[in-house]
């Protein structure tokens, strides 16, 4: 009961936190910090895996269905409600995850990471060559409302941040208390000892398979709001260097603290923005100094500065 | 081969299993028949098909032939988790552990695991009922001391423990220990063969052991089956297998001279 409480207010004091700096934000950075949370979100799903050891290299697969679906309803289907598009793409997503999820669950290592990669990339030819879809440039994607409210201008960033800030603040308690657990605590002996796993009578295929679902949702969440913030998607939501950069947020992260993939992935955004902007042909350079730097210090990612076992355990 | 004299519908029962690795055959025609509540020690040397035996009883590998029953139900082509989940557990020559988890942190899977519902994404793994069942079992196998450190911070013997503990959380009928003391030092070898044999008694476990040390095997068995060649070349009680000239010369190597020559 100690820990959900703990819960309760380390997300209560987030949310707080998040929201008062909406208020204060200029507009480039609510933008910078809505595209760093959304995106943080689908890096999460990475982390999730990564906590029963598989990494996967395809999480721009979710991330562009969770786009294309708030996109294609927005342009076809006139539904332009945030919570209605979420949920959709979020279904979506489930449906897919749940389909390719079983499947990859039986593989490991490379394996796994290039399978998933070539799922994304599947999506990514189709796209392109789909002219109804827009092919290679995409399709702008209107406004969102919120249950009618439709705003402009900076009322619509802030909206759209203050709904970030409220979907992330809820997922990083509800994978909380999933990662602490009974499946958090299997996922992460499926990750030190498999054989040991199916040895006690658990299913390591079904739990690999229950964490690919997990982060299909996630990817779709980031992609529907991503879209969104954008205002427009496109083929390259499901390109190679996109899922790299969210296997980049999760290796900087680590997987042992949720807060910590969020400050990775605002991290990356803040780097990418300003080394765009004073290293425009460098910045990839910088990111991976940035990311070997930290590789060599903090093994264990970012969340391990924040995260300490204790005694008995995590 | 032969079976148990007892009168007892047999626990564990293997019906003509043979086993080949290309032109090496594991094991030919292993018969055996082991009643309810029995202790037997499995003797031979490395490559007698020990550790073959072991793994095909707990469905890491699947034998060519035969037939593998326990308590008359056919588990030939079950895999390692169906057969835990139907009642043989085992433990590992080289303890499973789970080497990024504490020493409770171990227990709390095999409890999570255990239970008949799968480890749900909404119940703590932590609870403090789950917490005590832990700390019982880690007290009844004295190693309660160690519950918050990492594996790379235990000794070999408490690694074994662990390792059986972690076997008896879903209280199995049948297990198997595959060389328990091995790797452990001489004085701790009969003080954790008292802890593992007292708490598979207290359940009334079928246990079958692989074990090279013979005093080990004469304390704690109740029947011996010695292996060589992927054959059971003795089955019967220890003081009769032990002081069998066949297993003298090819298992311990305690045959007089003229035996051996």
């Amino acid at each position: 009961m100690k820990a959900l409480s703990d819960i309760r207010v380390a997300s209560l004091l987030a949310l707080a936190l998040l929201v008062a700096g909406g208020f204060a934000l200029p507009d480039w950075a609510l933008f910078l910090m809505t595209i760093g949370l959304a995106k943080a979100l689908v890096s999460l799903g990475i982390v999730v895996q990564m906590r029963a050891g598989l990494v996967s290299f395809g999480q721009g697969l979710f991330f562009c269905i969770g786009a294309y679906v708030a996109g294609l309803m927005a342009n076809f289907a006139g539904l332009t409600d945030i919570f209605v598009l979420t949920g959709i793409s979020v279904l979506a997503c489930l449906a897919i995850g749940g389909i390719f999820g079983p499947l990859l669950a039986n593989y490991r290592g490379i394996f796994f990471a290039m399978l998933s990669l070539s799922l994304s990339m599947i999506l990514y030819g189709i796209l392109s060559k789909m002219n109804s879809l827009g092919g290679t440039d995409g399709l702008n994607v209107a406004a969102p409302t919120f249950a009618g409210y439709a705003p402009e201008g900076r009322a619509l960033s802030l909206s759209l941040y203050l709904y970030t800030s409220v979907i992330v603040v809820a997922i990083g308690a509800v994978l909380r208390t999933g990662f602490d657990s009974q499946h958090g605590l299997v996922s992460l002996a499926v990750r030190s000892n498999e054989l040991r796993v199916e040895y006690l009578g658990a299913s390591v295929r079904r739990t690999n398979a229950i964490n690919y679902v997990i982060s299909a949702m996630l990817g779709g969440i980031g992609g529907v709001i991503t879209g969104l913030a954008i205002g427009h998607v496109d083929p390259e939501y499901a390109y190679w260097t996109t899922s790299g950069e969210f296997v980049f947020v999760a290796i900087l992260a680590g997987y042992l603290s949720i807060p910590a993939v969020f400050v990775a992935s605002i991290i990356l955004e803040l780097v990418r923005s300003f080394s765009n902007l004073y290293f425009p042909n460098t910045w990839q350079m910088v990111l991976g100094v940035f990311l070997l730097v930290i590789i060599l210090t903090l093994p264990n990612g970012l969340g391990s500065l924040f995260h300490r076992r204790r005694e008995g355990g995590s | 081969m032969s079976t148990s004299a007892k009168t007892e519908a047999p626990a564990l029962e293997t019906r003509g299993l043979m086993k080949s690795f290309g032109a090496v055959t594991a094991a030919h025609d292993i018969t055996v028949s082991v009643p309810e509540r029995a202790v037997w020690s499995l003797i031979g040397t490395n490559g007698a098909g020990k550790t073959t035996f072991v793994n095909m009883v707990t469905g890491y590998l699947h034998p060519d032939q035969g037939t593998i029953l326990f308590q008359g139900r056919d588990i030939t082509s079950l895999g390692p988790r169906e057969v835990t989940r139907a009642g043989i557990c085992r433990s590992f020559q080289i303890p499973q552990l789970c080497s990024e988890l504490t020493v409770l942190e171990n227990v709390l899977v095999a409890l999570a695991i255990a239970d008949p519902k799968p480890p749900s994404f909404f119940r703590k793994a932590r609870e403090s009922e789950a917490e005590d069942r832990a700390m019982e079992i880690l007290k009844r196998f004295r190693i309660e001391e160690h519950r918050g450190r990492l594996m790379t911070e235990l000794s070999a013997g408490v690694r074994k423990l662990l390792d059986i503990a972690m076997s008896m959380c879903g209280h199995p009928k049948v297990m198997l220990l595959d060389e328990p003391t091995s790797g452990v030092a001489a004085e701790e070898k009969f003080p954790i063969m008292d802890l593992v044999m007292e708490a598979l008694a207290a359940e009334n476990v079928t246990t079958l052991f692989v074990e090279h040390d013979m005093d080990i095997v004469t304390r704690y068995s109740d029947r011996v089956l010695a292996f060589y060649d992927g054959r059971i070349i003795a089955d019967d009680a220890p003081d009769e297998v032990l002081g069998d000239p066949q297993v003298q010369r090819y298992v311990t190597g305690t045959a007089p001279a003229e035996a051996t020559s």
